[in-house]
């Protein structure tokens, strides 16, 4: 396949597999966080980390959007299905994230909830202009990348008046996630977490452009190289990190310049102001709650939210217990640390959100890589 | 339907009618459209002895093989095929997959009250014509109607008889360390050919599915002379799926080359699209054979020679493990498992 095939060649991934093994000093040892579930997913399943040397490992980061929702939302869109008796539409990956009670959205839907699939928030918009009669609602989760179109939906929507359509916002920041990991004790003051530098992500940075993560670079001495989903990029950008590390900067480059430039798409933004707002705060799943790190739908398209037009009310829900999902979104875990994985929690019957979705650090190891574990 | 005053019978409305509950009731009506609809199309000597079961001639030594599939696709036509004629290749490749040489089939439909005449029309012709091309007649059949909104236009059971010869023997559990593996064609088309058509999608698709009866195939299959151990369709869940079954069930553990596994580009562009991935998407008209690895080259040869055998390929091979793993060295140059599939990726595709 034309502009694919090209980043996933085998040649060019051994010449670039030689070029860091050049690059990186045998003395020492570099760690870095992919922030992206879609980088996670090309590493696992093209099975990066066997062409990068011993003293080069990657962690797994909190950029998977299905990972990152917290039980209560998923809890929310649920009653809103058995109880409110709305159509639903939601991502294909939201179905099976674990809720209270043993349920998820695919549980509700055996229930006789009514919960469809969609590829595209504007199947949901055309689900409600042919069903007049039927509340749908749009269970709207993910980064900066499903945002916008989750704006148009709601535009589309408010231009075609549509009385029976509205959207339960659960969009969550990239920005805010980096801070928390940042700040995170482990990286910060224990040290415990050793964090040499981050790939920035690759379809988030299209629309929020490089610019944000320049603050990242300075304050916190850490470089970040922006990069494509495809496997050579993530190779060349480990070839960048590394440089950067054994050259004493801490920059943000762009690996990903096909792309992403410095100010992202400006039209996408500005869509994206006009429709939503920041929240004060917002219940991540593993990061706990994070300030300013999730929109709402702005006032004047109050009628188009969900949380408005329903009775829902938050109520914040604690993981299973012996759950490391909240570790391994951070950084401090590694799946197979987890004494669940693979026993209690697997693909077939997740406890953790991190075993849902093919980005989810627990689904891409047990998927992919368990072998490497016997 | 009496044949001395047929004129005081109204002929079925296939044009304009549609399915009513009398259909299904075991009166004049469903008579009448056994009569004029099903026999008319599907009929042969055994479906007209029109009593309760077929009477069929003792097929001689061997064993024999019996297996039925319930076919619930949607939509019901799609490009490359319908549910009538996959209905007739999935029973057949069941029975085919066993080594053995298929030879009846009966069909068990539910219709939904409302079904159009005109479209069962068209799926029994397509079974019609699907089973003469095969060779394999429908002997005996069973409708049922259920109520609006019970059914989706029509399910379709069919339950295939075959006959395998003394001495022949394939299954699952006979792949061996050292054994190849091949498959007989390019992965995918028919699964995302269903896919292109769901209209929730709205994305089109020159892609055909490969709804196909293998028997022929695998004769041709059978007469190189290849130690075949094991045949299975690659169905729903895919290769990887099928590949994952057969480790557990012989013991072993299996390698795949990414760069050597058949796809089309177009069903490659659909699936990177759609975020799927064609070792998972499901196949009417493939097959997986492994054999000894001596016999493999005459083998792909043979698959090779025949038209549905056209773009087989040697993708992998068999070898000692505990954990019963299918692996991959992927085309980029590392190394991953191939996994069962996890959850439904593709609802209603058969």
């Amino acid at each position: 396949m034309k502009y694919i095939d090209e980043f996933r060649d085998g040649e060019v991934a051994k010449g670039l597999a030689e070029a860091i093994r050049r690059e990186a000093n045998p003395a020492r040892s570099y760690h870095f966080m992919e922030f992206c579930g879609g980088h996670t997913h090309a590493i696992s399943r093209y099975g990066v980390s066997d062409l990068l040397p011993p003293n080069v490992k990657m962690i797994h980061g909190p950029g998977c959007p299905v990972c990152v929702l917290p039980i209560g939302r998923v809890d929310q869109a649920i009653r809103l299905a058995l109880e409110q008796g709305v159509t639903l539409c939601t991502y294909g990956d939201c179905l099976r994230v674990p809720a209270s009670d043993g349920l998820s959205l695919m549980k509700a839907k055996a229930r006789g909830g009514d919960i469809r699939m969609v590829y595209s928030s504007a199947d949901a918009v055309a689900l409600a202009q042919k069903n007049p009669n039927k509340q749908v609602v749009f269970f709207a989760i993910g980064f900066e990348t499903t945002t916008p179109p989750t704006a148009v939906a709601i535009k589309q929507a408010a231009a075609l008046g549509l009385k029976n359509f509205s959207v339960l916002c659960c969009h969550v920041l990239t920005p805010s996630a980096i801070s928390s990991i940042l700040e995170s004790p482990e990286v910060r003051q224990w040290g415990t977490v050793p964090l040499d530098g981050f790939i920035g992500p690759a379809h988030v940075s299209t629309i929020i452009g490089s610019r944000p993560y320049e603050f990242f670079a300075e304050e916190y001495r850490k470089p970040v190289v922006i990069a494509g989903f495809e496997p050579l990029d993530v190779m060349q950008a480990i070839k960048m990190l590394i440089r950067q590390v054994n050259e004493g900067r801490a920059e943000v480059e762009n690996e990903f310049s096909r792309a992403v430039d410095r100010d992202g798409n400006k039209k996408a933004q500005q869509l994206v102001a006009e429709v939503f707002e920041m929240r004060k705060h917002f219940e991540w799943r593993g990061l706990n709650i994070l300030p300013y790190s999730a929109l709402r739908i702005r006032s004047q398209f109050a009628e188009f939210d969900a949380e408005k037009r329903f009775p829902l009310g938050y109520q914040s829900v604690a993981d299973h217990k012996a759950c490391e999902c909240g570790a391994i979104l951070r950084g401090v875990k590694r799946p197979q640390d987890c004494k669940i994985f693979g026993t209690v929690c697997t693909p077939e019957n997740p406890v953790g959100s991190c075993m849902v979705s093919s980005e989810g650090a627990c689904a891409a190891h047990y998927t992919y890589g368990r072998y490497k574990d016997v | 339907m009496s044949e001395v005053r047929k004129n005081y019978v109204r002929p079925l409305d296939i044009k304009h009618g549609q399915v009513d509950m009398a259909h299904g009731s075991g009166g004049r009506a469903m008579a009448q459209l056994i009569e004029e609809l099903f026999a008319k199309y599907l009929g042969n000597e055994y479906l007209a002895q029109g009593d309760d079961g077929a009477l069929l001639p003792n097929p001689g030594e061997g064993r024999l093989v019996m297996a039925t599939d319930s076919h619930v696709v949607s939509p019901l036509f799609f490009p490359g095929g319908d549910i009538g004629c996959l209905s007739v290749h999935g029973t057949i490749n069941d029975v085919a997959m066993m080594g053995a040489r298929p030879l009846y089939l009966s069909a068990g439909f539910i219709l939904e009250e409302g079904f159009k005449l005109a479209d069962l029309a068209r799926i029994v012709q397509s079974m019609a014509a699907a089973a003469k091309e095969a060779g394999v007649p429908v002997v005996t059949g069973d409708t049922k109607v259920v109520e609006r909104g019970k059914g989706d236009g029509v399910f379709i059971t069919t339950t295939g008889v075959g006959v395998v010869a003394p001495g022949r023997e394939l299954s699952g559990r006979y792949a061996k360390p050292g054994d190849v593996i091949l498959v007989s064609g390019t992965l995918g088309d028919h699964g995302m050919a269903i896919m292109a058509e769901r209209e929730s999608l709205g994305f089109e698709s020159p892609i055909v599915s490969d709804t196909a009866a293998l028997h022929g195939l695998i004769e041709a299959m059978r007469a190189s002379g290849a130690d075949i151990h094991v045949l299975r369709d690659p169905t729903r869940g895919g290769l990887a799926t099928t590949l994952n079954e057969i480790a557990k069930q012989s013991g072993v553990g299996m390698m795949l080359q990414e760069k050597a596994l058949p796809v089309t580009p177009a069903v490659n562009a659909a699936c990177e699209f759609l975020g799927l991935d064609p070792l998972y998407v499901a196949n009417e008209g493939k097959l997986v054979a492994i054999c000894a690895e001596a016999d493999a080259e005459k083998l792909l040869a043979a698959m090779q020679a025949h038209p549905l055998g056209a773009a087989a390929a040697i993708v992998g091979t068999v070898h000692e493990d505990a954990h019963h793993f299918v692996q991959m060295t992927t085309g980029f140059g590392g190394r991953r498992i191939v996994d069962w599939l996890s959850g439904e990726q593709l609802p209603r595709i058969c």
